[in-house]
């Protein structure tokens, strides 16, 4: 409502006592890093809300075949899927440990965390890239079903965020090396913290949305009015 | 100052351009004089904001100009003024909506009685489907689609056995009877518009859509794709004609069914040959031509081309110009080919010759023509192979004189101007693009190195 | 990451004194700017000559030889991607949002000046690929600018090798470029204004300038996505907007996809496009008719409501560019609806700016000319664009010359005026000369009448029913002969047009060098970048100390004052007033106008 009652001020008029004024010192580093920050992980849901709509759209054409819901479809079974959660958690908890440890500035904690961090992340990666691996020598190729050309657009795309934000994080640890400067990692590995948060949220969509079976796409279709 | 005389200048001449401008709707020929109404009715509305906004800002330009003295107002908002303006906006654009929207319900509603005709589009041509008897049309697949079974049609469906077929870019309607048009795509995004029926609407391949409209006035009216379909967009030309009820009918029974198009027997090569005697005088006992005759080789052409041809000589919709000389020899020949199954068995014959290589009489630039032939190649194959998917004759092999004579005879309209010459208005056209002899010997020159 | 290197500090030794480091890897918003400008002014001559060959062959039909349908199509392709996207979108934003947020705001930069110089470096390398697609066998893609699919990736499309795939390479590529551009430009409106300057204190400029980017920021993303998804289609086979179907005679192996889809991202991109173009236009015009006007933008609060109304309506408008498409006939109803809403908040925009100059002291600078055409062609583009946003009347229209009439003086004409009325405007900030004005007037004269001449008469093309995208009409039953006669007409005002640019790049080039010297503020406006202690603004923009804003952007003509503008950063108690306003109302104006701008002739 804020943003109403600023589009109401009447700015040729005297300013009323406690209107909001710009900062009086001009910028504040880490509020402009949230702010772009807000406005990427923005333009990344829309991706993924544009890619779900045409995939929730997809489903329901007669020749998609879900991935699972019957016995020998390959996510059926989603062990590998949740292990694959599992290590994304594991680099999101790592990062809020590196916020959390640059924060108090201990160097010992942060090598750790930003080491675990990065690490896990790849994990993350590579283990993508596995069960890609294993789709394939099951037959599931990109271009067979649509099913299975979204699986890996979607992975890949959430892939290529993460490793976006990898080289985000390179860098925080870079200037960290040479500069020693707790205060500015803070606010990086905050900032990737968040990101990674919402990589690791988009995940937990993906993984929903792509092992539903045949009838749970008709009806969320049904739901949405395709 | 001029620029205030100049906006009312502007104003003035866009009134009176669309007043005697001889460029407007052409005269409608479909139910739909609701959709002229609501464009008149736009015209009106957005015709007065039009005039006078531009004419209040020229005499804002006059009367406050800057001179010795003047000072501008100050002046924040005035709500009156901008609540005023809103909500007569708001009128304005009601007052255009509401119609627009009870006449577009109109658009999507089809009655009860239309009959159905399907239009399919495929680069670069119509064709169209009716019911048969059984009132239903058969189902279709695009992976059905061969040459012998151009429209998709599932064999194996009962309901498609009668569905007649027009394997013309011409369709004849039924005067005052709505007809629901449903649109079919083989291959690309096309659209079905006619300009004097006013409605118009996509060809999506792997969906079926449709419009309906009633033809209310007798005559031929163009089909014109109007969805970018590729390099030859602009050649996807069709027809529809109405006619009276009893016109109408008449055309309707000379349509082949699907099963009749099914039954059709290939034509026998055994025959063919003895009938061939005749044309071997001109032709060649080869089919290789004759340059000194003006016999055209025959040898390696497709049967399906030679069969259009020769009954397109037999009709009279080929060599009856009166400049064609050689055509108009050929149509007394043709029409010798009288017994049902003449002209099969001779294509067929026809096409078992060998063809060789032609040699070069003209002596253009082949790898200027090489340029020109990117676009014939999209249809004609690039080493002039010919494809039969799109109706396009083989070019390689023929004899550069002959092709050369022909492209003249597109281009000056002696050939493929008839309009029963279904894929005339394609090559009249795209001839049109080689524009001197020059480009008409390197094009030639180069399809003889193919 | 946020990089502060020079955003709030006047520390001289940032600023770099090699040429290569000032000029060319330089991370200074000023320089980048004009990077982007000159770099969207050379693809759009390009363009330009484009047009100008679709126009012979239109109006001179078998007369060039080296036009034939693929050439023609694929110059109709290329000339609109360019003009729409690589010149447009990146003038109006990788241009002058660049050169005016920092300056406009009291800020020293952009929040993230390496991130902008890595944004202009990477739009151009999307240049390249685009361009490099006239040079591979086949050339650039055939497919129009909208790309649909099937054809746009099949056989009997020229380019459907290789040209498609540069076009979707260099489009993915300008994303990521304008992503970059755009995050800074949002970021740097929010947080780095100067002290004092409150949201309702910026300029209409900024105003556009930043809806359009968080529009930019939220339409690309469709584009990316139907790009990818071609791209797939294309190399892998996937079937994501293809059908089963028979190209040329073969059956394909793709099976189930939907190309109304594809139609779908397109224009959810496609039609807040034009509001990115649109917008800044709206904001930019606004602040030179108020500054050449003298005075403050009539109702400036509905001003900035109708572009936030405006920003937030174009994103359910998308379906009224396919009527005809074939989607679910009842979309009409909604999208029509949604369509002529927003028909509103841009009428008021229009009304605003003619209220503005009503009761104002109008001064005819070639900026303000251009304005003023501006407001013509907008007037008029906007009003036909009701003939097509209302679904039955689209129908005999859509795809005729209408539309082609339409959005060339909405999307082509309109912006173009705003354009050159803001480089007329910000040429002496800039580069510290004034543009020549008898050749700037001639420019405009030429330019404005011309492109009247060439889409009046197109909009009754359309009527007839001439379809767009046609390299030859041929013989038809129900067009007139005439038409041809009116086709060529078009395309001589045409060509008349394009060689007018030439008075304008020469004119560019002359004042750069010889123009006469424009002085910190030669048009009296109030907005910050006109105060700045160097002009043009040396690196860091505000020497020593960042202004403060103590009023709002169109303190013009304020009564009682001496000047007849009190920019943004002067206090209340340091303008200067005059004396006994109720008897000498006459002195005061004389005063005022005395003050008032002044223009060398």
């Amino acid at each position: 409502m804020s943003l109403l009652k600023t589009l109401a001020e009447k700015p040729w008029l005297p300013p009323m006592a406690g209107a909001g004024f710009a900062p009086p010192h001009g910028l504040i580093p880490s509020a402009a890093g949230r702010t772009a920050l807000k406005f990427f992980i923005a333009v990344a849901s829309v991706i993924f809300f544009l890619l779900t709509i045409t995939f929730l759209s997809r489903t329901q054409y007669p020749d998609f075949q879900a991935l699972a819901g019957e016995p020998w479809q390959p996510f059926s079974n989603t062990s590998q899927l949740w292990l694959n959660t599992a290590i994304l958690l594991l680099a999101s908890i790592a990062l809020r440990w590196g916020v959390v440890s640059s924060r108090q500035q201990n160097l010992g904690q942060i090598t750790i965390a930003l080491v675990a961090a990065s690490l896990f992340s790849m994990m993350f990666l590579f283990a993508q890239f596995a069960v890609w691996q294993q789709l394939y020598s099951l037959g599931y190729f990109v271009s067979s079903n649509p099913a299975n050309s979204y699986f890996y657009l979607f992975t890949g795309i959430h892939g290529l965020h993460l490793l976006g934000g990898l080289v985000a994080l390179a860098r925080c640890t870079v200037l960290f090396t040479t500069r020693r400067d707790c205060t500015q990692l803070n606010r990086g590995l905050a900032l990737c913290r968040s990101y990674w948060d919402f990589l690791l949220l988009i995940w937990l969509f993906l993984f929903l949305l792509l092992t539903l079976s045949s009838a749970s796409y008709r009806a969320i279709a049904v739901l949405c009015g395709f | 100052m001029k620029i205030a005389l100049a906006l009312i200048f502007l104003v003035v001449l866009s009134v009176v351009f669309h007043l005697v401008s001889p460029w407007y709707l052409t005269p409608i020929a479909s139910n739909w004089t609701a959709i002229d109404d609501t464009i008149s009715l736009t015209f009106w509305v957005t015709g007065l904001v039009f005039i006078a906004v531009n004419l209040f800002l020229a005499y804002v330009i006059i009367r406050y100009r800057a001179r010795q003295g003047t000072k501008a107002a100050y002046e924040p908002e005035n709500k009156r003024i901008e609540i005023a303006l809103t909500v007569v906006t708001t009128l304005g654009v009601a007052a255009m909506l509401a119609p627009g929207l009870i006449v577009w319900d109109e658009v999507i509603s089809v009655p009860e009685e239309a009959h159905v005709v399907e239009a399919i589009g495929q680069q670069w041509q119509w064709t169209f489907r009716l019911p048969g008897d059984d009132g239903q049309l058969g189902t279709v697949d695009a992976r059905l689609v061969t040459v012998t079974n151009p429209f998709g049609i599932n064999p194996t469906d009962a309901n498609g056995q009668d569905d007649i077929l027009v394997d013309s870019n011409e369709l004849h309607l039924p005067i005052d009877q709505p007809v629901k048009v449903l649109l079919r795509s083989k291959d690309v995004l096309h659209n079905f518009a006619v300009p004097q029926f006013r409605v118009k609407m996509d060809l999506v391949p792997g969906t079926t859509t449709y419009l309906w409209f009633t033809p209310t006035r007798k005559g031929s009216f163009e089909i014109l794709c109007e969805e970018l379909c590729g390099l030859a967009h602009f050649t996807m030309r069709g027809r529809i004609l109405v006619d009276s009820a009893e016109d109408y009918q008449q055309w309707l029974g000379q349509q082949p069914t699907f099963s009749q198009s099914q039954q059709v027997v290939a034509g026998n090569p055994e025959q063919g040959q003895v009938a061939y005697t005749m044309c071997a005088g001109c032709h060649g006992q080869q089919g290789e031509g004759n340059q000194t005759l003006n016999a055209p080789k025959l040898a390696g052409m497709g049967h399906w081309y030679i069969a259009r041809q020769l009954s397109y000589y037999q009709q009279g919709i080929r060599g009856r110009h009166e400049k064609d000389i050689y055509g108009q020899q050929m149509a007394p020949m043709a029409a010798l080919l009288a017994q049902p199954n003449a002209i099969a068995d001779v294509s067929a014959y026809i096409q078992s010759l060998d063809s060789g290589p032609a040699t070069d009489t003209l002596g253009g630039d082949p790898e200027r023509g090489q340029g020109f032939y990117y676009t014939c190649g999209t249809c004609h194959g690039a080493v002039g192979q010919g494809n039969r998917g799109l109706n396009a004759p083989r070019l390689a092999g023929q004899h550069d004189w002959y092709i050369k004579r022909q492209l003249q005879n597109f281009k000056q309209g002696i050939r493929g101007k008839h309009k029963q010459d279904v894929y005339g208005v394609q090559m009249l056209l795209m001839s049109n693009i080689l524009q001197d002899e020059q480009a008409l010997n390197d094009i030639t020159s180069y399809i003889n190195t193919l | 990451m946020p990089h502060t290197a020079i955003a709030d500090q006047p520390d001289e030794s940032h600023h770099p004194t090699k040429f290569i480091w000032k000029y060319i890897w330089s991370q200074d918003h000023k320089v980048i700017a004009i990077q982007y400008a000159v770099t969207a002014i050379f693809v759009g001559l390009i363009a330009l000559v484009l047009s100008g060959l679709m126009r012979l062959q239109l109006g001179f039909p078998n007369t060039f030889s080296f036009i034939d349908p693929s050439a023609y199509i694929q110059f109709v392709t290329m000339h609109g991607m360019i003009m729409v996207i690589y010149l447009l979108t990146a003038l109006f934003l990788g241009g002058f949002g660049n050169y005016l947020i920092p300056l406009m705001i009291g800020a020293r930069d952009m929040v993230f000046p390496f991130l902008n110089m890595l944004s202009y470096w990477v739009y151009l390398l999307s240049v390249i690929v685009l361009l490099a697609s006239f040079f591979v066998p086949g050339g650039p893609t055939g497919a129009g600018w909208t790309l649909y699919p099937p054809q746009a990736i099949l056989q009997g499309t020229p380019g459907a090798d290789w040209g498609i795939l540069l076009m979707l390479l260099s489009l993915a590529i300008f994303i990521v470029a304008f992503t970059m551009g755009g995050l800074n430009y949002v970021t740097t409106v929010l947080q780095a204004r100067a002290k004092g300057m409150t949201l309702m204190r910026m300029p209409l400029s900024i105003w556009g300038i930043f809806v359009a980017t968080i529009l930019g920021l939220l339409a690309f993303p469709a584009l990316l996505v139907s790009a990818i998804m071609m791209l797939f289609d294309k190399l892998i086979g996937t079937s994501f907007f293809m059908p089963a179907l028979v190209s040329m005679g073969e059956q394909l192996d793709y099976s189930g996809g939907s190309p109304i889809l594809f139609q779908h991202l397109f224009w959810f991109f496609g039609h807040p496009e034009v509001y990115i173009v649109a917008l800044p236009a709206f904001g930019m015009v606004s602040d030179v008719i108020a500054t050449h006007a003298r005075k403050n933008i009539f109702g400036y609060r509905q001003m900035v409501w109708a572009i936030v109304a405006i920003g937030g309506l174009s994103f359910i408008v998308w379906a009224h560019h396919m009527y005809v498409s074939g989607m679910n006939p009842y979309f009409g109803f909604f999208f029509a609806t949604t369509t002529l809403i927003i028909a509103v908040p841009t009428a008021i925009k229009v009304y605003n700016w003619v209220l503005t100059l009503w009761k104002g002291n109008i001064h005819l600078t070639t900026a303000m000319l251009f304005a003023i055409g501006f407001i013509f062609t907008f007037t008029h583009g906007g009003l036909t664009g009701l003939f097509l946003g209302n679904v039955v009347v689209d129908l005999p229209l859509s795809d005729t010359y209408f539309v082609v009439a339409h959005f060339h003086m909405v999307m082509g004409v309109s912006p173009i005026m705003v354009l050159f009325a803001a480089i007329y405007h910000w040429f002496p900030k800039i580069t510290g000369k004034h543009l020549h004005k008898g050749m700037g007037n001639a420019h405009f004269w030429v330019t404005f009448l011309g492109t009247y001449a060439v889409y009046l008469p197109m909009h009754y093309l359309g009527f007839l029913g001439v379809p767009r995208r046609y390299y030859a009409m041929g013989d038809t039953d129900f067009i007139p002969d005439s038409a041809q006669t009116l086709n060529a007409s078009i395309t001589v005002a045409a060509l008349i047009v394009g060689l007018a640019q030439l008075i304008f790049i020469f004119n560019l080039l002359h004042s750069l060098r010889k123009g006469k010297p424009a002085g910190a503020n030669p048009w009296g406006a109030t907005t910050l970048e006109w105060q700045t202690e160097h002009t043009p603004p040396r690196h860091g923009n505000w020497g020593t100390h960042l202004p403060e804003v103590h009023r709002w952007a169109y303190d013009y003509s304020v009564p009682n004052a001496k000047d007849d503008f009190i920019p943004q950063n002067v206090a209340d108690q340091d303008v200067v007033m005059v004396a006994v306003p109720e008897t000498a109302p006459l002195d005061v104006s004389q005063q005022a106008i005395d003050l008032g701008p002044g223009e060398p002739s």
